[in-house]
């Protein structure tokens, strides 16, 4: 390994302290892995690639013509967190759902937050997910967010902060899934040694979440997927196969007398839950976009009826836009009255006066999102990109203000990864999922995205990156 | 099951089994060759017409030299029938029903598929015996078979697919039989000359039928041949087998425990069997041979829309 590439300051790695000491995390993973040679290490990641083909495990890229299907790429060397950084991560994570979940209720019905002038209201009337649809619906047990993938990084001082909240239909466990199986095989020896949680029972668990919001006992639950085009197919097919269930599209699906019904070979049967993994508004063409044709005419109906569960909520997505998001230490304060226990990456919200004037004149410092979109689509980095670029973005910004924020670039932590040269430091990021039932529970374990170009910050799958497997501690 | 499923693991199986027949084709037909007295043509063309492709064949080729012919049924992506194509359809079909797979097969299928696109790609098969690439298919097919056995429920959704394999089977075991009817002998006096019984023999090796048929019949002789590809009750590959099988399925499926049927398409296949059932084999060489292929052909393939109509039309409802 070539320490010279350690930077010490300015970024925190997850395996060296800053005197290249190896962190106690890492210390059995280490004692093993320095018996290997790198091109032992070289072949088992060879075998893992293969692994992975053979698996399936590929996804879609819009918009890529050659090779439909890609494999997100499993770096073998894992990301391991301790026991005591989970506990944290855990707990800020069980608080920021609880928070989030109240405040989206509140916002379909009394909306105190907005009478008590918490949070501007035009922010959220003005929010392309807010919809106006569910005013007044109560989902069965006041759940709206059943599924979230947070996205948390990890800044130069080793605290971590929140990024994105992911509350719609985050993608990316199916690969949490299949890469512990994958790296089971790489280092068998290694899990009971270090003691590394498991993960397997999540399909079980989802399931248990899904029953729980049933209108009927004993319910037949399905996956409602956009199809096999779309960029999370693999995952859609793979938590059914997990959970038992059948993988619905919407042309399978349709309503009679305020019910979901789908089409079987012996006729229709009855759809009382569906985990549902197409967006809010592609769900009900009467309801929502007419043009959709992925959903089913007259869900929304069903749904409002009481007769079907839907995860997530439909309208959960206002609590994720991205100009939110900056308000969400307060939303935490205003229903809880506690301090948030997990960080805020600061946030200039475009609308703002103020902040628009200091995005426009530091944007070579800062990352511009667009407050709407996902998958690292409509993304600047100020410090990676040409003048041109930034003043394209100068432009978007002052025509639309309300569909940008901007943030400080956060110096992501970094984890040994195997390149071709050697193993090398490559910045991660860390998904893990949290599940909203009879209680709210972070299945322990994550998604660790890994850059695997040299020096770059964005970890997302359909810009390049690939993944690590997540072990936490015992 | 829901429709759109069930129709969609019907064609699965039905591609499997097509991509399996066509790699036994081109491998008999391929080692057949090596056994013609010198000075004889090789006969391509018929495959060509078995597999239904001589359409789309002669747009793009002149003549039926060895290397187009095993290009275009082995390894032509715009060939819907090759046994490239059909995998990539079985592997696509696979993957957008997984759910009802387990892993084992899933996983299988997709093996074998990203060899068979391997090869297409680097354009491997022409620089080396393209047989182990037909051996590779076969054996690949075959596991497939085994993990399905001993893997899956039997559920409507297996019934769909043994449903699928075996009208496919029944169908292709016709059209290699009509081969012989394509096949020019150098003259009328060739029949039962060593030649013509070489032609039988690779036709019987072809639906691996050959050890099967020398144990029950020993004589290579065109009657008994024809009596055990369409008529014979035991031997798996044979047209009756075939059809027996697929009713057992159909029947599965509705539930159907009368003597009478429980739909068009039952109605439908229970004919077509017992038609087989009481056929005499002279009868069908005297209405001839062909004739009768072909009117079984027809017959099967409305079989196949009456499941459609019964049970994957996603709008009856």
């Amino acid at each position: 390994m070539n320490l010279d590439l350690y930077p010490s300051k300015d970024i925190f790695d997850e395996m060296l302290d800053p005197k290249h000491k190896v962190r106690s995390s890492y210390s059995l993973f280490m004692e093993d892995i320095n018996r290997l040679s790198f091109k032992k290490l070289n072949q088992l990641q060879g075998a893992t690639d293969r692994a992975q083909r053979l698996m399936g495990m590929t996804f879609n890229v819009y918009g890529d013509e050659e090779g439909i299907e890609r494999i997100l790429k499993l770096d073998i060397i894992p990301r391991i967190i301790s026991r005591e950084d989970w506990e944290f991560l855990e707990k800020g994570l069980q608080q920021r759902i609880f928070a989030l979940n109240t405040f989206i209720d509140d916002l379909y019905h009394d909306q105190k937050i907005l009478k008590d002038r918490i949070l501007p209201k035009e922010m959220i009337f003005s929010s392309p997910s807010y919809l106006k649809q569910c005013l007044g619906l109560t989902p069965p047990k006041k759940i709206w967010c059943h599924v979230t993938g947070t996205d948390i990084v990890r800044n130069y001082d080793g605290t971590f902060y929140v990024l994105e909240d992911n509350l719609r239909c985050p993608s990316g466990v199916s690969y949490l899934l299949e890469n512990r199986e994958i790296l089971k095989r790489t280092f068998p020896e290694l899990f009971n040694k270090l003691g590394v949680r498991t993960v397997l029972d999540y399909p079980m668990k989802l399931h248990d979440v899904l029953e729980y919001i049933s209108p009927r006992k004993n319910p037949t639950i399905a996956v409602l997927t956009p199809g096999v085009y779309n960029s999370a197919y693999f995952e859609h097919s793979y938590l059914a196969l997990q959970m038992g269930m059948e993988l619905v599209e919407g042309r399978d699906l349709l309503v009679e007398k305020d019910h979901l019904y789908m089409r079987t070979t012996k006729g229709l049967e009855q759809v009382d839950v569906l985990y549902r993994r197409i967006d809010d508004t592609f769900m009900d063409p009467t309801c929502f976009n007419p043009d959709s044709m992925l959903g089913v005419p007259g869900i929304m109906e069903v749904y409002k009826k009481g007769n079907l569960g839907l995860a997530n909520a439909p309208g959960t997505g206002v609590a994720d836009d991205k100009a939110i998001y900056a308000f969400v230490p307060r939303i935490i304060k205003y229903y809880m009255n506690e301090d948030p226990i997990l960080n805020n990456v600061p946030t200039y919200i475009c609308e703002e006066k103020e902040d628009i004037k200091y995005v426009i004149e530091n944007i070579e410092k800062l990352v511009v999102k667009e407050t709407n979109s996902a998958g690292g689509y409509g993304m600047l980095i100020g410090p990676k990109s040409t003048k041109k670029q930034i003043e394209d973005f100068k432009v978007k910004i002052k025509n639309n203000p309300r569909n940008y924020i901007a943030q400080p670039t956060l110096s992501l932590s970094t984890v040994p990864s195997i390149v071709e040269q050697g193993i090398e430091p490559r910045h991660v990021d860390l998904r893990p999922y949290v599940l909203y039932g009879d209680k709210i529970e972070v299945i322990p374990g994550a998604l660790s995205r890994v850059a695997l170009k040299k020096g770059s910050l964005v970890v997302n799958s359909s810009q390049g990156g690939g993944c690590k497997d997540t072990w936490v501690l015992e | 099951m829901l429709s759109r499923v069930a129709d969609t693991i019907f064609w699965m199986y039905r591609y499997l089994e097509r991509a399996e027949n066509n790699a036994r084709f081109l491998d008999v037909n391929f080692n057949l060759v090596l056994d013609l007295p010198p000075g004889t043509t090789e006969q391509w063309k018929p495959l060509v017409i078995a597999t239904g492709g001589l359409e789309d064949y002669i747009i793009n080729h002149e003549g039926f030299r060895k290397n187009d012919v095993i290009q275009f049924i082995g390894f032509d992506e715009m060939n819907p029938n090759s046994i490239y194509s059909c995998l990539r359809n079985a592997r696509e079909n696979a993957r957008m029903v997984r759910e009802n797979l387990t892993k084992e097969l899933w996983e299988e299928i997709n093996n074998l598929y990203l060899f068979v696109f391997e090869t297409v790609k680097k354009g491997k098969w022409a620089k080396s015996d393209p047989r182990n690439f037909f051996t590779k298919v076969k054996k690949g097919c075959q596991n497939l078979w085994g993990i399905n056995e001993s893997t899956i429920s039997r559920s409507d959704g297996w019934h769909f697919g043994q449903l699928g394999q075996s009208l496919e089977r029944a169908d292709n075991t016709s059209r290699i039989l009509d081969v012989k009817y394509h096949i020019l002998l150098p003259s009328v006096e060739s029949v039962g000359t060593p030649l013509d019984i070489i032609h039988w023999a690779a036709l019987l090796k072809s639906v691996s039928a050959y050890n099967m048929y020398r144990r029950h019949y020993g004589k290579i002789l065109p009657v008994n041949i024809t009596q055990f590809l369409i008529l014979e009750k035991e031997f798996p590959r044979s047209i009756l087998f075939s059809l027996q099988k697929a009713e057992l399925s159909l029947r599965k499926i509705s539930g159907n425990q009368s003597s009478g049927y429980a739909n068009q398409a039952e109605k439908k296949l229970g004919s077509l069997r017992a038609d087989l059932e009481f056929a005499d084999i002279n009868d069908i060489f005297t209405g001839g041979l062909h004739e009768y292929l072909d009117d079984l052909q027809k017959k099967i393939s409305g079989i196949s829309l009456s499941i459609y109509d019964t049970y994957f039309d996603h709008n009856i409802y």
